[in-house]
């Protein structure tokens, strides 16, 4: 499998009043084309904030965007313009991300009418196309947003992601904001419209099931760093960072007789304004001593298992 | 377009639950479905569909042309004075009787329709327009032009807006221009917090980026789903505007502010007569109908405009 997109050392500050927040911070990962990453962290962790950087809703302060082996960190307008037909988002609330005043295949539409190299017929057939494959009824094509429910509105968002067959997709939590049951429905949608469009996922969400159901890399961010990235298997098997492990002894068991131990988590979070350097994580972590608040760094400690931690290999006696 | 009417009817019964929407949505049975909503078309479908507007723009549309051809119909002039006939009952010589002065109050009252109208909507469109303006760039620029805009609009809504059409009145002198001057600016900061607020909410949806993530240029993006999803509240307003400014110009002239002597505007003429109201109750009861009547019907429009324009009032 080839690399689709790649980030070296990215970096995205927002400036604020007390100054600079590091939302996105030295950010190295790889996507290999025809996987979903699934990106993990709790609320305010940089994660949304990292989907649209990638796909260019927000400008990188500094560090390199590799698209298809292509630099794709600095684009002007034109070449903004050919990246958006590749990459596209699957927004997170499926009743703010369609526009009100457009009916289901206005919206759908929208996309193939702007990119100007299509017919009327055309148009008129992809629509019917897109509704197709992800399920809408054509009965609803001239529906508001407001009449359909959510699950209805998350496909009408797919299909206007799909339109111009793009090869990623950032799915900023497409699923958070939907009841469990349709919440499996989306997530089917979209594996069967990887399996047959060989799509590409990075998949935000901050819901541990979903993401083992549906990942095949998974990379966890920590205020803004990531703290570690590996194989879906081997992150659930043995998570190697003091935060990984508290976050997956976080997930409820409904096995009485097998309770995990739960790892608590005790100090202050750091602010991610003008955090300075080293582990951010170190504030509230059981292990860290002086050295990780002084710098730290990125380890393959096996084949493919990534952590950022100094103190890892001691941690898991490796 | 068979099969469409049919689904919207399933729509019906398998949203019957959304209850809040179902009696609007019972009105709209009657619009043809294949009229798209938030057309012309279809917001004028709404409105005719809409039994007060309907009666509110009949009732304007008559007085509208009564008042411009009153001058050829009527049989006196509202400012003839004859003192032979002071006072005296609505009758068939003046069937809305005469004033103190002898004067047809008929006449009066249909000349007088203009004055009330033409400033009504004239300091309405003055105040939407710089209004839509300096909310849309506070909104959209936001930061110091933002706070600069706003904090000078507080000092205007730091009085009451009828107080402050009279100091202004006061200042720039009496007459139907300075009373449309005085309405419209009385009237800005209205509209520029609601312009502002729609702006900043739609500013921060997702579908605004979503459009980003589509390539749709920002022009089209201002132009398609920003201010079409920001301005049917303006829309609404606007027609509550006209009818509140037609009031506040009859309580200006009312005050002696506004349209002055001979001239008959219906506050104006509440004011010159109200000393007869235990004698002569017809003298003051009939502009203040009329005054009543007209503001009503731009209220009813209103709200017919705002259910025609939003489409979640579609069921």
């Amino acid at each position: 499998m080839a690399t689709l997109l790649e980030t070296q050392n990215l970096k995205k500050y927002f400036k604020s009043g007390a100054g600079m927040v590091h939302a996105v911070d030295d950010i190295t990962f790889k996507i290999e084309e025809g996987e979903t990453v699934g990106l993990v962290g709790e609320s305010g962790c940089g994660k949304s904030t990292l989907g649209r950087t990638l796909i260019h809703l927000n400008e990188s302060t500094d560090g390199k965007i590799l698209f298809q082996g292509k630099d794709v960190t600095n684009l002007n307008k034109r070449d903004i313009k050919q990246f958006r037909k590749d990459v596209q988002m699957i927004f997170q609330d499926p009743y703010s991300s369609l526009d009100p005043r457009q009916t289901v295949s206005d919206i759908i539409m929208e996309p193939l009418k702007l990119d100007g190299s299509f017919s009327k017929e055309e148009i008129k057939n992809r629509t019917r196309e897109l509704m197709d494959i992800v399920g809408i009824e054509k009965r609803l094509r001239m529906s508001y947003p407001h009449e359909l429910d959510g699950g209805r509105r998350q496909r009408v968002g797919i299909a206007r992601a799909l339109a111009l067959n793009p090869k990623f997709i950032v799915c900023d939590e497409p699923v958070s904001a939907l009841d469990v049951s349709i919440q499996a429905q989306i997530l089917n949608l979209l594996m069967d419209l990887q399996r047959d469009l060989g799509l590409t996922y990075l998949f935000i969400t901050h819901d541990m099931s979903v993401v083992k159901h549906i990942s095949n890399q998974i990379c966890v961010m920590y205020l803004g760093q990531m703290v570690e990235m590996c194989d879906r298997k081997e992150l659930f098997a043995y998570p190697l960072h003091p935060y990984t492990k508290a976050l997956l002894s976080a997930i409820p068991t409904t096995d009485i007789h097998n309770r995990k131990e739960r790892i608590i988590l005790k100090g202050e979070i750091k602010s991610p304004i003008n955090p300075g350097p080293g582990c951010r994580f170190a504030s509230r972590c059981p292990y860290a001593d002086d050295s990780c608040k002084q710098g730290v760094k990125s380890c393959e400690v096996r084949p493919g298992h990534f952590v950022v931690c100094n103190k890892a290999k001691e941690i898991n006696q490796l | 377009m068979a099969d469409e009417l049919k689904n919207k009817d399933s729509k019906h019964h398998g949203h019957g639950h959304h209850g809040g929407h179902g009696k609007k949505g019972k009105r709209h049975h009657r619009i043809d479905a294949s009229i798209k909503p938030g057309s012309a078309k279809y917001v004028w479908a709404s409105i005719s569909h809409n039994r007060g507007a309907v009666l509110g723009m009949i009732f304007l549309a008559l007085i509208i042309i009564l008042s411009l051809v009153s001058p050829l119909i009527c049989r006196y002039s509202y400012s003839t004075t004859d003192f032979a006939a002071m006072k005296s009952w609505p009758s068939f010589d003046h069937l809305f009787g005469t004033d103190d002065l002898g004067r047809d109050i008929l006449s009066r009252v249909l000349y007088g329709a203009r004055y009330t109208l033409i400033i009504g909507l004239l300091s309405t469109v003055l105040s939407a327009i710089l209004g839509i303006i300096m909310g849309a760039v506070a909104g959209y620029f936001g930061g110091v032009i933002d706070s600069c805009l706003m904090r000078f609009l507080d000092l205007f809504q730091a009085f009451p807006s009828l107080v402050l059409a009279m100091a202004f009145c006061a200042v720039f002198g009496t007459g139907v221009d300075k009373c449309i001057l005085a309405l419209g600016i009385t009237g800005i900061p209205g509209f520029a917090r609601l312009m502002r607020a729609n702006i900043l909410r739609i500013r921060n949806m997702e579908y605004i980026e979503a459009a980003t993530t589509i390539n749709c240029p920002t022009w089209k993006i201002i132009a398609q789903h920003i201010v079409p999803n920001a301005i049917s509240p303006i829309i609404v307003e606007i027609a509550m505007s006209v009818s509140r400014n037609g009031l506040a110009s009859s309580s200006l002239s009312f005050l002696g502010l506004g349209v002055q002597e001979p001239k008959p505007e219906w506050g104006q003429m509440l004011a010159a007569t109200r000393n007869y109201i235990r004698d002569f109750p017809y003298m003051v009861i009939i502009p203040g109908i009329f005054i009543v009547l007209t503001v009503l019907s731009f209220n009813l429009l209103g709200d017919a405009f705002r259910d025609a324009l939003d489409p979640n009032f579609k069921d």
